[in-house]
């Protein structure tokens, strides 16, 4: 099989899991009606793109591991997703920080997997772009509206983007896998998706009424398995069902 | 408006046509432009068709129900979903478009009218109850991926909008 092929694929997929994981926790709990629609409307697209992702990882494994196998029974060490879309829903405001950057970073990336001399990745890329423009105008009006809104709105949306701001330099980390398929024309380059990333989270930011963190202090490690403490407590309900009974289904 | 291309054997058609999305009874998954091919091969019918939203539930209960549908006129089926070329809301027919109307929910838009809408809060949705385009957006996402909250301000009925998607 192709080793590169294959874990290229987690590091797309990961990532979307995790988020979707964490977004579809908020069934219920959203603050308002609406909100919660959306955010596990949000979760359930993530989700959809994440099986297109794992059903071709399986078909790249070829042996008896299905999607399913890989979305929930790897350990902790074998995902691959960035520490961003895992960090926990501290506020609401810290749900729409994560979130937007996350947005902003997978509408980039989308825009130029569609380009993918791999067939299977640009149609999915083709298909989940359409998606997440939608969440993208989600989570930026939602910075919009907190970080403009009132007194206690802003230090909160404040205090969250620069809380997660450490988190956001990895996502243009390029892994060895990542140089292998950028070098065949099927993996995007993500360095070079760095300044155009920065300057549309700070046009959002500055349209907000927020301030661009200056700190140059990031945090890595997602992307080679290590991950912040709060990765174990996603991963023992992500994959409590099917420990606890193999193969079930609904 | 966008062509499909379609492969589909005329013979097929009244039998696909009474399958219809679970979550929109009234539009079949012919008016939805969903289905790409059908032909029937060596005695198998082979059927692609392309998911509307990724993560849409509607589209396994889909696929069973194209397979039982032709089981009963006397055919064995295979369903294949396909992603490209991706599905958008310009594939769904004028009758369609009229089944959802009539059903309560307001078709799609174009393109550009769908941003002005959803970006620039525009009234340009009619309201599906009196006809008004008096109308507001209330929750870009709503009962289904597909669709977003809406409410008319003259006759108050909240109801469901098609979202564009292309």
């Amino acid at each position: 099989m192709n080793q590169n092929l294959y874990q290229y694929i987690l590091g797309i997929a990961d990532n979307s899991l995790i988020l979707g994981q964490r977004m579809g926790a908020l069934t219920g709990h959203g603050p308002s009606l609406e909100t919660d629609i959306a955010c596990t409307n949000i979760s359930l697209d993530l989700f959809g793109q994440v099986r297109s992702y794992y059903q071709y990882a399986a078909k790249i494994a070829g042996d008896k591991r299905t999607e399913d196998d890989i979305a929930m029974l790897r350990p902790e060490r074998e995902y691959v997703n960035v520490l961003l879309v895992e960090q926990p829903d501290t506020d609401f405001a810290y749900t729409m920080a994560r979130q937007f950057l996350f947005d902003i970073y997978h509408f980039l990336f989308l825009t130029e997997l569609q380009k993918s001399k791999d067939l299977t990745l640009s149609a999915i890329a083709n298909k989940s772009i359409k998606e997440v423009s939608y969440h993208q105008r989600f989570s930026s009006d939602w910075i919009k509206r907190l970080g403009d809104g009132t007194e206690e709105s802003h230090k909160r949306m404040q205090t969250a983007i620069d809380d997660l701001w450490r988190y956001t330099d990895e996502l243009f980390h390029q892994t060895e896998a990542d140089k292998a398929m950028v070098a065949e024309g099927i993996g995007v380059d993500v360095t070079t998706l760095k300044d155009t990333y920065y300057e549309k989270v700070a046009e959002v930011l500055e349209a907000s009424t927020l301030e661009v963190p200056e700190s140059k202090y990031f945090q890595k490690g997602g992307k080679q398995g290590v991950h912040t403490e709060h990765m174990g407590y996603i991963l023992a309900e992500l994959q409590y069902m099917q420990r606890a009974y193999p193969n079930m289904e609904w | 408006m966008t062509t499909i291309e379609q492969n589909i054997d005329e013979k097929l058609v009244p039998i696909l046509e009474k399958v219809s999305d679970p979550e929109i009874p009234v539009l079949s998954i012919m008016d939805m432009g969903v289905v790409r091919t059908a032909i029937i091969e060596k005695g198998v019918v082979k059927v692609q068709i392309t998911p509307t939203y990724s993560g849409c539930p509607a589209m396994d209960v889909i696929g069973d129900d194209i397979k039982s549908a032709l089981k009963v006129a006397g055919y064995e089926s295979e369903i294949e979903l396909i992603l490209a070329p991706a599905w958008t809301t310009d594939w769904i027919t004028p009758r369609g478009r009229k089944a959802l109307e009539d059903y309560g929910i307001a078709a799609p838009l174009g393109e550009e009218a769908d941003k002005d809408v959803l970006l620039r809060g525009k009234r340009l949705v009619k309201c599906p109850q009196c006809g008004s385009t008096n109308t507001k957006m209330i929750s870009q996402f709503g009962s289904t991926a597909c669709k977003a909250q809406f409410q008319c301000s003259d006759c108050q009925e909240p109801f469901d909008y098609f979202k564009c998607l292309k």
